[in-house]
């Protein structure tokens, strides 16, 4: 039996002004998809295609023009959105993290904002570095320009965490980084969802990524959600476009078995 | 070495704490109010583009403006405010000197902060905005702990260029009442006293590199995010303002304040007035340099108490007559058109003032120019040069209507340098003033006026209103009227063109003194 959705689009719609004189754009247009509590959705779409305005149609930092937007069976717009966002962790594309606050004041930001005790939130960002794998003592006073790629993304994912919100929304959070980081970014993040029991919205570009990532994928063209399901759902799906972005995986797959026999023999 | 054994320096640095504190005074409000006015306005502004063009346009308007015509127009304007405001809620106050400063200056020092303002806020990452209203953080929360701290080192770039406008623009306010380091520079150009005027500039100078170098610190402390260097600058320019204040708790205010306008002979004649105030067991104290419609509003108000005018300048220029009456004629009506605003005239120095035309003695004397009509033939082949005001004073066009007057070209020029310039023949005649020592110095001489168009420019003492019934002041001042006869202003004006340390207004003033007191 499905657990009931945590996080529910029922018909959203949403176009853009293009600007003068062109007519509106239409960034997300007629989606219905439920997210299960504790499920890892990738959201899959080349640039263009309306994944990150779908993702911020759920904390509200776009809101949509049709249709409805429902968490833990409450509609967002009869939200206020400045507390919904509180109570929502986002990972921004390049971590988005504050160039002139610390790492520490970064993740502890808001904490901050929901006004918990300085001792309270001290204890909680140095919980959250240890989580995500950085030295407290190395790095809590260091400055964002200071870290490498991998540790921004890391501080970015612990500032998300911070408020233990029970959602989480990533905007293509590894997208940035080279594959090796990426990978253990990826599986390490992948820890935490299970480990605290999150629902993540994901988005990224890469299929592999969400295929080995993901518990279900989604897959987006031109503000349309063309199929959704796990990744042996999606083989099965007859959509011309789907069945192209599964094509790159499967050549890869089957090269880097030929490539790379399993097994230790040099 | 040997210059600066000049004892001028010694002067000079006798006045520094007065002018340097009026001048920090002066500045820091000014630069204060237009923080305040421009902070807010440019993040008012930041997400309209419409009325951010507007305003920083307005602002590039406002700059254009030159900084001492910005400051001369405050302070009729605010004239104009302070009679209403009188007449309405019964609340007057003074237009004079330090609020039309601050105002000008606060409005002249708002281009750079605004425009840095915006351009900070509008360098910030669209990214990190994002960032801040992802985490929760609502518009007023995004401002102050992302927006403002981020923009913080671009807008201290900003706040340190109208700082230094701003202290090198108060220089310009001494004319309008403001005591401050222009004090040096106007004195010293009127005067001839080049080391007033450089110890002017250098003290100018010096004060907006101390302050500019202060708040560069704090700006790198902002980029560096060095909270050292922040509070190190923050306290030197605390040190600074305070250093300044301090000996203006301390003074006693003094109780006779004397008007002098921005020449020579009006230096000299109000040290006299003083000294002789000083002499008398009363208080005194000099504003100077003050500009000629400035000063006459200034004592009616009363900001100050006493000063030497010219009967023509004030029956053409504050009365707008423009018909000659005879000398004692002219002073009695005076006298009763002042005595309408409350105004004393005390009495008559001695002396006439008076614009007149003036040439080369030997060149007259060959060309056998004796009178403006004789004048009046050659005009057509000759250069006139005159003060910055004469060509659009009435006793101009009485001049060209009378005598059909019609120069070959007209020029204006610094009045110090006219009689220079008509000796050595660079101009062919000039409209000097009759009691300039430089008269007999070049060997110049006056036109005479048969037709009597110029008006008399008797110098004569004023009172302000609430000085009329004073009698000590009224004693003091007696024995110079009627005492000051052409030739020993003349002299005078000659000395104070010297040039030497015995030129400076004090020391002629006592000369002065010696000259005429014992007679």
């Amino acid at each position: 039996m499905p657990a009931p959705p945590l996080i529910a689009y029922t018909h959203v719609g949403k176009s853009f002004d293009a600007g003068r004189g062109s007519t509106p754009v239409l960034a997300v247009d007629d989606v219905s998809l439920e997210i299960a509590a504790g499920e890892l959705l990738a959201i899959v779409g080349g640039s263009g295609s309306g994944k990150t305005t779908l993702l911020r149609l759920a904390n509200r930092l776009i809101d949509a023009d049709r249709g409805s937007v429902e968490i833990d069976g409450e509609d967002v717009r009869a939200a206020d959105p400045v507390a919904l966002r509180r109570r929502i962790g986002y990972v921004f594309q390049s971590g988005g993290l504050f160039p002139h606050l610390s790492v520490g004041s970064n993740i502890g930001i808001t904490p901050k904002l929901l006004g918990w005790p300085k001792e309270a939130i001290a204890a909680r960002v140095d919980e959250l570095l240890e989580l995500v794998r950085l030295d407290r003592a190395r790095y809590r006073d260091r400055l964002p320009h200071e870290l490498s790629g991998g540790e921004r993304q890391r501080v970015g994912v612990a500032r998300a965490l911070a408020a233990r919100p029970k959602i989480v929304l990533m905007d293509e959070p590894f997208g940035a980084l080279d594959p090796l980081t990426r990978d253990a970014l990826g599986d390490d993040y992948r820890g935490l969802h299970d480990k605290l029991g999150l629902t993540t919205v994901m988005i990224t570009h890469d299929m592999s990524e969400a295929i080995l990532l993901a518990d279900r994928v989604a897959v987006m063209r031109a503000g349309r959600l063309l199929a959704q399901g796990s990744p042996f759902e999606l083989s099965e799906s007859l959509d011309p476009y789907v069945s192209e972005m599964l094509r790159t995986p499967r050549r890869q797959a089957e090269r880097l078995s030929a490539l790379l026999p399993l097994g230790d023999q040099a | 070495m040997s210059a600066f054994a000049d004892p001028r320096w010694g002067e000079a640095l006798s006045h520094l704490s007065d002018y340097l504190g009026n001048h920090v005074r002066v500045s820091v409000a000014a630069l204060a109010l237009g923080l305040l006015i421009s902070l807010p306005l440019a993040v008012a502004v930041r997400r309209r583009p419409l009325l951010r063009g507007a305003l920083l346009g307005l602002a590039s308007i406002v700059q254009t403006v030159p900084g001492l015509a910005l400051l001369a127009l405050f302070y009729p304007l605010l004239l104009a405010l302070a009679s209403l405001s009188l007449a309405w809620f019964g609340i007057g106050f003074s237009a004079f000197g330090f609020l039309p400063a601050v105002l000008a200056l606060a409005l002249y020092s708002m281009l750079p902060v605004l425009r840095n303002t915006i351009t900070g806020l509008q360098g910030i990452e669209p990214a990190i905005l994002e960032a801040a209203e992802g985490v929760g953080m609502t518009p007023r929360q995004s401002l102050w702990s992302v927006e403002l701290p981020l923009a913080a080192p671009v807008m201290m770039a900003g706040v340190r260029t109208a700082a230094v406008w701003v202290i090198g623009t108060a220089t310009l306010s001494t004319p309008i009442g403001q005591t401050s380091l222009g004090n040096y520079i106007f004195a010293g150009l009127q005067t001839q006293n080049w080391v007033f005027v450089l110890f002017g500039c250098l003290a100018a100078a010096v004060l907006a590199l101390a302050v500019d170098q202060l708040l560069a610190l704090i700006e790198r402390g902002l980029r560096l995010r060095s909270r050292f260097r922040v509070a190190l600058g923050g306290i030197g320019v605390a040190a600074l303002v305070a250093a300044t204040l301090v000996p203006a708790v301390a003074r006693s205010p003094s109780s006779y304040i004397v008007g002098a306008k921005t020449f020579a002979e009006q230096y000299v004649l109000s040290a006299l007035i003083a000294q002789r105030l000083r002499a008398a067991g009363l208080s005194a104290s000099s504003r100077e340099g003050l500009g000629s419609s400035v000063i006459f509003s200034a004592l009616a108000t009363g900001d100050i108490d006493v000063y030497v005018d010219y009967s023509g300048t004030l029956w053409a220029n504050q009365f707008h007559r423009s018909d000659v009456r005879p000398r004692a004629q002219l002073l009695g009506e005076l006298q009763a058109l002042l005595a309408r605003q409350n105004i004393t005239l005390l009495g008559e120095l001695g002396f006439e003032n008076a614009y007149a035309l003036v040439m080369p003695r030997q060149r007259a004397e060959a060309l056998g120019i004796h009178s403006i009509s004789d004048l009046a033939a050659h005009a057509s082949t000759m250069s006139l040069a005159a003060d910055y005001e004469f060509f659009s004073r009435p006793e101009w066009a009485g001049l060209r209507a009378a005598y059909g007057l019609s120069f070959r070209t007209q020029r204006q020029m610094q009045p110090d340098f006219m009689y220079a310039a008509v000796a050595s023949g660079e101009v062919d005649v000039i409209a000097g003033y009759t009691s300039d020592g430089l008269i007999a110095k070049y060997d110049l001489v006056v036109l005479e006026d048969p037709d009597h168009t110029i008006p008399p420019y008797d110098a004569i003492v004023l009172l302000a209103p609430k000085r009329a019934s004073d009698h000590a002041l009224r004693e003091a001042l007696a024995p110079l009227l009627g005492r000051i006869d052409i030739s020993v202003m003349r002299e005078a004006n000659l000395r104070a063109a010297g040039g030497d340390s015995a030129a400076s207004p004090e020391a002629v003033a006592r000369w002065l003194w010696e000259k005429v007191g014992k007679r």
